[in-house]
């Protein structure tokens, strides 16, 4: 897209604040960051863009020093530096929010300023000036208020007065609207605002277009590692950031076999729910239908909902109404996860270690952790052999590498536990299976193993829905595609029809409409 | 400056080391303690843990002693497996003692047959699980911390019993003493030798070992178990109900606790008293650890524990030791268990506190 390589409206003049100047980061051989430059200029408000996995995670934490490159260096005022820690990295004026908070919830909003600073400040002087800071910035806190009794905004409001005690010239803010409401997200583009008046810079990680596209004055694209362009996202269109977000010219050719679509297996009605963490995301009137022989992708940025959806699919949640979920036509939003196995459902969750396993277990336990409804246990007690004979036939078909017969699962590599965990539930030949990320931070060999296993199992009749935040992935396998954003679902469409632009659009939340006269 | 490093695999020396280690570790601080006393520490060590084992009589004393500690400790390791944590076994095993005697007290002088014993091996049992299910389902329920109300409820326990001994249940010719009247013969535990102290209670606690031993690892409640402690997020997965096995353990091991109970006032002891328990239900906690919550490895644990006491009756008899120093030993030897057990997931490392001071600041 080097069209898409505009001017950033009236650069300033002189030199950036803060340079990456080809940064590369391999993790074995696996290349997350590929040779990225990035200016960051004072008074700006800097757009990092890009799917989960394009390497935004990393090239910050290169920049705040948590982790080293391999190639390439950082330049503050056109002198190269090495931050070799966040100590460093603050000393010299790059403050970070990062998306998950490190607060101690017992303790007040000033104890937890003062375990981040350096601490040669007493501490009635630096409560005083927490207050200060907060009142300035519009960011209202009351430094004698214990974290646990304060909201997620509120909670943030902490991260972000606690930089901005140690006067930042760069301020890193990764993905900070994904905890805040709409309302919450409003303000701090306010104190945002106000920040690059000051003439600080700002680097503003995310992935929603709207929100790039009316606070940043400069975005630069990242793709599977490699910088795509950088641009002023003011004028481009959503359409076109998602182009370059997705990567429209990638293979948009889709090589399914032709398979026979039968009847529903697998039905979601109208499910309501209401999450069980306060962080959770609502799932609000989902109806859903995969049919014998077809694979339905449901795409989405992660936080949307899928997480909740997997668990009121699976019966690790329970519906609120028995019809809301019906697995072969029984009715199952009541049953539990092994009543639902006993009606030929099997599931894969997305967190390999910990979730779909237990990490400290051998495999032939972890067999038999879902195994154990479908005859693996008799009479109370365990067929051993048996699911030592299921970690033999997953091996043989999965190809999994592992040290020895029965390993801990945790001594396995991401890729072939993910094919063992994989095998496991495809073995027993489910009619309705229910995976998400199926290849999550797997190498390309074991995904396609994955992937070609998921068309195999629907070839054969049954049902297969696929949650993925890998769009490819949808593109290469699914029939069809549903975008989640904010606990609801769209419409699927069906995949040939289904262009990048749409979905990248509406994984965005852009509205349905829009999206479709931008994939026209 | 020590680093914890977290290891790659579980290390398999390290979990067979770890109670040796905190066994060694545990005797040179009570040889230092011992010489801080003014006593020769090699002495006093011979004195504590060799003389027991010179006799034939203290041998059977530890197997006495080892009968409660096995069966209360493998009741615990079910729950510490399952991430439960009934820290008031003491208090289940004295109310099973006062639940099987009520029959042995209401039925003593009379000519009932032989069904009492068994009658009362099922009350006791019954009674602990019934003490240990108050703190189960007010953790289920009410989301009320079981460490903190099992804990509390030993108290009320040992007061109900005090209460029992000093007052209605008081033999009435017991000349004034706080017990109950001597139960009859068909009401007492049987001895497996003539003459010695050693009771059938010991067969009943290898049964016990026994069975958890098949339980946890044949069967798929044992499996239940250990997933639900291990990983609980996987346990709810594979659709394990942790409420209802949080209440479950807690049963059984209370029935366990229960009937070690009654067996120990049915057998050894053969009546109802206060204060005849030395805090089995308390060191049940040390051995269920210190035998790695393996059932084999508590009924060596609970046999060493079983030395200390008989160990620390010697050395306060020969050596004017206060009892109180056997205490002191199993506190320590807790401590150091859970210490070493880091070793099995970690190993330790020096680095520079230079290094330390940069990753703290993160």
């Amino acid at each position: 897209m080097a069209t898409a390589m505009s001017d950033t409206g009236s650069p300033p003049s002189g030199t950036p604040l803060l340079q990456a100047v080809g940064i590369t980061k391999r993790f074995g051989t696996f290349v997350a960051n590929d040779h990225i430059d990035l200016d960051l200029w004072p008074r700006e408000i800097h757009a990092l863009l890009g799917e989960n996995g394009a390497g935004k995670s990393t090239l910050v934490k290169i920049i705040y020093g948590l982790m080293q490159p391999n190639e390439g260096e950082l330049r503050r005022l056109g002198r190269p530096v090495t931050l070799n820690g966040p100590a460093a990295a603050r000393a010299l004026g790059v403050g970070m929010v990062f998306q998950h908070f490190s607060l101690f919830e017992n303790l007040t909003v000033a104890e937890n300023v003062a375990l981040g600073l350096s601490g040669e400040e007493p501490f009635a002087a630096m409560s005083a000036r927490l207050a200060d800071v907060s009142r300035q910035y519009g960011l209202p806190l009351d430094p004698r208020r214990e974290v646990w009794r304060l909201s997620v905004g509120e909670r943030q409001r902490i991260e972000i007065v606690r930089a901005l005690m140690q006067d930042p010239k760069l301020l890193i803010l990764d993905e900070p609207t994904a905890v805040l409401t709409p309302q919450e997200a409003d303000q701090l583009f306010v104190v945002l605002g106000r920040l690059r008046s000051e003439g600080r810079a700002i680097l503003y990680i995310s992935h929603k277009l709207d929100e790039v596209k009316r606070l940043c004055d400069t975005a630069t694209i990242l793709r599977g590692g490699k910088k795509i362009a950088t641009c002023n996202p003011k004028q481009e269109t959503a359409a076109s950031l998602a182009r370059m977000m997705v990567g429209a010219d990638v293979g948009e050719v889709r090589a399914g076999a032709q398979r026979k679509t039968g009847n529903p297996r697998l039905v979601v009605r109208d499910l309501t729910l209401e999450p069980d963490d306060p962080h959770g995301t609502r799932l609000a009137g989902i109806s859903l239908e995969v049919r014998g022989g077809e694979i339905v992708g449901i795409a989405g940025v992660a936080g949307n909902g899928q997480d909740e959806l997997f668990g009121a699919l699976s019966g690790e949640r329970l519906a609120p109404g028995a019809g809301d979920v019906v697995i072969d036509g029984h009715a199952a939003g009541d049953l539990g996860i092994t009543q639902r196995r006993k009606l030929g459902a099997a599931f894969v969750p997305e967190e390999r270690l910990g979730h779909g396993t237990a990490p400290r277990m051998t495999l032939s336990e972890n067999a038999l952790l879902t195994g154990h409804a479908n005859g693996m246990v008799q009479h109370g007690f365990v067929r051993r052999l048996l699911a030592l004979a299921t970690v033999d036939r997953a091996t043989k078909a999965f190809d999994v590498r592992k040290a020895k017969r029965d390993p801990e699962a945790v001594s396995l590599s991401g890729g072939n536990l993910q094919k063992f965990v994989v095998g496991r539930e495809i073995l027993r030949e489910p009619g309705v299976l229910v995976v998400s990320q199926p290849t999550w931070g797997v190498d390309a060999g074991a995904a396609a193993t994955i992937r070609q296993a998921l068309i195999d199992l629907a070839g054969r009749g049954a049902a297969v829905l696929v949650i993925s935040q890998d769009l490819d992935e949808l593109k290469e396998i699914a029939d069809r595609i549903a975008v989640m954003f904010s606990g609801r679902l769209s419409e699927p469409v069906e995949a040939p029809q289904a262009t990048r632009e749409t979905l990248g659009l509406l994984m965005g939340g852009s509205r349905a409409k829009e999206a479709s006269h931008a994939g026209a | 400056m020590l680093a914890l490093e977290r290891r790659a695999e579980r290390s398999v020396a390290a979990a067979i080391l770890s109670p040796l280690i905190a066994v060694v570790l545990t005797l040179v601080t009570m040889a230092a303690l011992f010489a801080i006393l003014g006593h020769s520490p090699l002495a006093a060590l011979k004195v504590y843990f060799l003389d027991p084992l010179t006799d034939a009589y203290s041998l059977q004393e530890i197997a006495v002693k080892a009968t409660p500690l096995t069966m209360i400790a493998v009741g615990l390791s079910l729950c510490y497996l399952a991430n439960v944590w009934n820290i008031g076994a003491e208090g289940q095993f004295l109310i099973g003692a006062v639940c099987g005697s009520w029959l042995a007290i209401k039925t003593q002088g009379t000519d009932v047959g032989a069904w009492v014993l068994p009658a009362m091996l099922v009350l006791g049992a019954l009674g602990g699980a019934l003490w240990a299910l108050i703190p189960a389902v007010a953790k289920v329920r009410f989301g009320a911390s079981e460490i903190l109300t099992s804990l509390m409820l030993v108290y009320v326990a040992d007061l109900l019993l005090d209460y029992l001994a000093r007052g209605p249940w008081r033999d009435p010719n017991g000349f004034n003493f706080p017990t109950s009247v001597d139960f009859d013969p068909v009401a007492t535990v049987p001895t497996l030798i003539e003459g010695s102290r050693l009771h059938a209670g010991a067969l009943i606690a290898l049964v016990v070992v026994a069975a958890a031993w098949l339980v946890l690892g044949r069967t798929i409640k044992g499996f239940e178990i250990r997933v639900v402690g291990a990983a609980p997020r996987a346990a709810r997965f594979a659709g394990f109900d942790a409420q209802r096995l949080a209440v479950l353990t807690f049963l059984v091991s209370g029935a366990l606790a229960g009937l070690a109970g009654i067996i120990e006032v049915a057998g050894p002891v053969g009546h109802l008293q206060p204060n005849f328990s030395p805090g089995y239900g308390f060191t049940a906690i040390i051995v269920a650890f210190l035998g790695r919550l393996n059932p084999v490895g508590i009924l060596i644990a609970a046999l060493f524990l079983a030395l200390t006491f008989i160990g620390g009756e010697g050395a306060q008899i020969s050596m004017k030791l206060p009892l109180d120093l056997t205490r002191v030993f199993q506190g320590i030897l807790l401590f150091y268990v859970l210490a070493c057990d880091s070793l099995i997931l970690y190993r330790i490392r020096f680095v520079s506190s230079r290094k330390v001071a940069a990753d703290g600041a993160r």
